[in-house]
């Protein structure tokens, strides 16, 4: 393996009972990049990534995760990895304080907890026992866990799920700021516009298998596809056209109306009209 | 949140918490459950605070002679005191780690680099603690107000400790391998408190267990309670009681054994179907 991945997968397939629920999977993962795994619920999203952290067997395939296959975890492995999880982990009678500190010490190289705890923005809550946080504070909490330790890969399943927006605004600040010191970070997620934002790569699971894997702008050949011109005709009937040169189209049309073109749009297909065409949903 | 960015390289300025040994990871662990425990009113409560409710309300209730010399309420302190063992033990772990698991701690631990046993010494060292207060609450009430005796000579004394630890020992692991029936958070009380209601009724902690059906003798006689109870009678009544036990005498060697097969019984069901994770969860 070259020292520019992080992640190897090829073949993984996993089944449950009869039902097969990755069917086949590759997958690669660069250091330092951010990749985002799209796909809806019952995809093989969740499956993939815990046999990635290590909490599930597989059935076949080839796992490299930092080198190591993630079936036979090492303690030295464990604290080079960090995970974020879709569930809380409440710790009822603890602080997020006592919390951090508690987990800060298993690993050799941890970062400073109050440092940690500054950084998800939860210095007010310190004090505080995890129980009376709010939900997006119980998520940082999770956030704060999953990085104290350093990792060089962090996984982040769902992370901003029950946010408000302002909340996932911070939170993609925190991940941006962690990307840019050179962690490598694998993020599964339902939003769109959070893959948008935040990855260098997307790849859409479906059928337990990747679909298909490019840069957000690049998925579906999105910058290639056909631009929509659509307009009021003098009767008051919408009329639409789709064009390869829309600028064209826009000139001819204001040419023929004579200045401003009623009701003028101009839209290319957006990442979730290409998405759900992927996954069969168009 | 705060936009500073991660360090690339380790910071020289502020030493991050050092990661300690593993004797200091177990006291760490440990010192982190007693004081989850401790917080807990509801548990202290139930734990420390049952076995001794039930001996003010017994001994203030009967207060007969059940053989020359040997009052009900010495009798029923020592099953109490064996109760309390089990309390702290079987039911406290038969109860909680569901819970823990449940909210997803377990998993968190999972996917650190702390080392699994570390996380049961936390356990053993929360229970240990637990059953030397509760242990020694309950003979200072016993011996200020219902003249309980304590052993006179080293030999009773050791015979108090070795039976104390085996049973302890006992309990811990099965109140482990129990925890992993439960399936959710709540069914944990609903597996493990009848279980140990019915073994106290059936083990001779309430009646006089010479009183009871044989059958029913037979029955309790397969599960550690009622040994940990007979080892303690040998510990606290006269020696002369030993003539009236089922065996004709308190039979040390029988408790040693019975005790030390559901050790091995305990220990082997912990280790082939202990789960870090909730059956959902896979």
């Amino acid at each position: 393996m070259s020292d520019d991945v992080a992640i190897r997968v090829r073949g993984l397939r996993k089944t449950y009972g009869g039902s097969v629920a990755v069917a086949g999977l590759d997958l690669d993962v660069h250091r330092g990049e951010v990749f985002a795994l799209l796909g809806p619920n019952g995809a093989g999203k969740t499956t993939t990534v815990e046999i990635l952290e290590g909490y599930r067997g597989r059935d076949a395939g080839e796992v490299r995760v930092l080198d190591v296959d993630p079936a036979d975890p090492t303690r030295d492995w464990r604290g080079r990895v960090g995970i974020v999880f879709q569930g809380t982990g409440e710790f009822d009678e603890l602080s997020v304080a006592e919390v951090v500190h508690h987990f800060a010490g298993f690993y050799r190289d941890a970062d400073d907890p109050d440092k940690v705890i500054e950084r998800v923005g939860l210095t007010a809550k310190a004090g505080a026992r995890t129980h009376t946080l709010s939900g997006g504070q119980k998520r940082r909490l999770d956030v704060a866990l999953g990085i104290v330790g350093r990792p060089e890969l962090l996984f982040l399943d769902e992370p901003t799920t029950g946010f408000d927006p302002e909340a996932r605004r911070e939170f993609w600040e925190l991940i941006r700021d962690l990307a840019a010191a050179g962690t490598t970070i694998v993020l599964t997620t339902h939003y769109l516009d959070e893959a948008e934002a935040l990855a260098d790569r997307v790849g859409v699971i479906a059928g337990g298998q990747l679909v298909e894997t490019a840069a957000p702008h690049q998925l579906g050949n999105r910058q290639e596809a056909l631009a929509t011109v659509s307009w009021r005709t003098p009767d008051g009937t919408l009329d639409s056209a789709q064009s390869a040169a829309p600028t064209a189209l826009v000139a001819e049309l204001a040419a023929r109306f004579g200045g401003e073109v009623p009701g003028l749009t101009v839209s290319r297909p957006t990442l979730e009209d290409i998405y759900l065409t992927m996954i069969g949903h168009r | 949140m705060t936009t500073t960015t991660k360090p690339a390289q380790p910071v020289t300025a502020a030493p991050p918490a050092r990661r300690s040994g593993p004797a200091g990871l177990a006291l760490r662990q440990g010192r982190l459950e007693i004081r989850q425990f401790l917080r807990s009113r509801e548990s202290v409560v139930f734990t420390l605070g049952f076995p001794l409710i039930m001996v003010l309300i017994f001994a203030s209730i009967f207060d007969g002679e059940i053989a020359p010399g040997v009052s009900y309420t010495q009798y029923f302190i020592t099953g109490m005191i064996a109760t309390g063992l089990m309390t702290v033990s079987f039911q406290n772990l038969g109860i909680w780690i569901p819970i823990e698991r449940d909210r997803g701690v377990l998993k968190r631990y999972r996917g650190t680099p702390m080392p699994k046993w570390v996380w049961f010494a936390g356990k053993v060292i929360m229970v240990l603690v637990t059953g030397v207060a509760t242990t020694a609450l309950l003979l200072a009430v016993s011996v200020t107000l219902f003249d309980l005796n304590l052993p006179t000579n080293a030999t009773t004394w050791l015979t108090f400790g070795w039976v104390s630890a085996l049973g302890v020992t006992a309990c811990t692991l099965c109140g482990i391998a129990i925890s992993s029936l439960a399936r959710t958070s709540r069914s944990g009380s609903a597996v493990v408190t009848p279980v140990s209601l019915v073994l106290q009724f059936i083990s001779g902690v309430f009646f006089v267990f010479t009183n009871l059906p044989t059958w029913m003798q037979q029955v309790a006689a397969l599960f550690p309670l009622k040994w940990m109870c007979q080892g303690l009678r040998a510990v606290f009544l006269p020696e002369s009681f030993g003539a009236d036990e089922p065996g004709g005498s308190f039979e040390l060697t029988r408790v040693a054994l019975v005790l030390g097969i559901w050790c091995v019984i305990g220990l082997v069901l912990c280790l082939t179907t202990f789960r870090w994770t909730t059956r959902r969860d896979g």
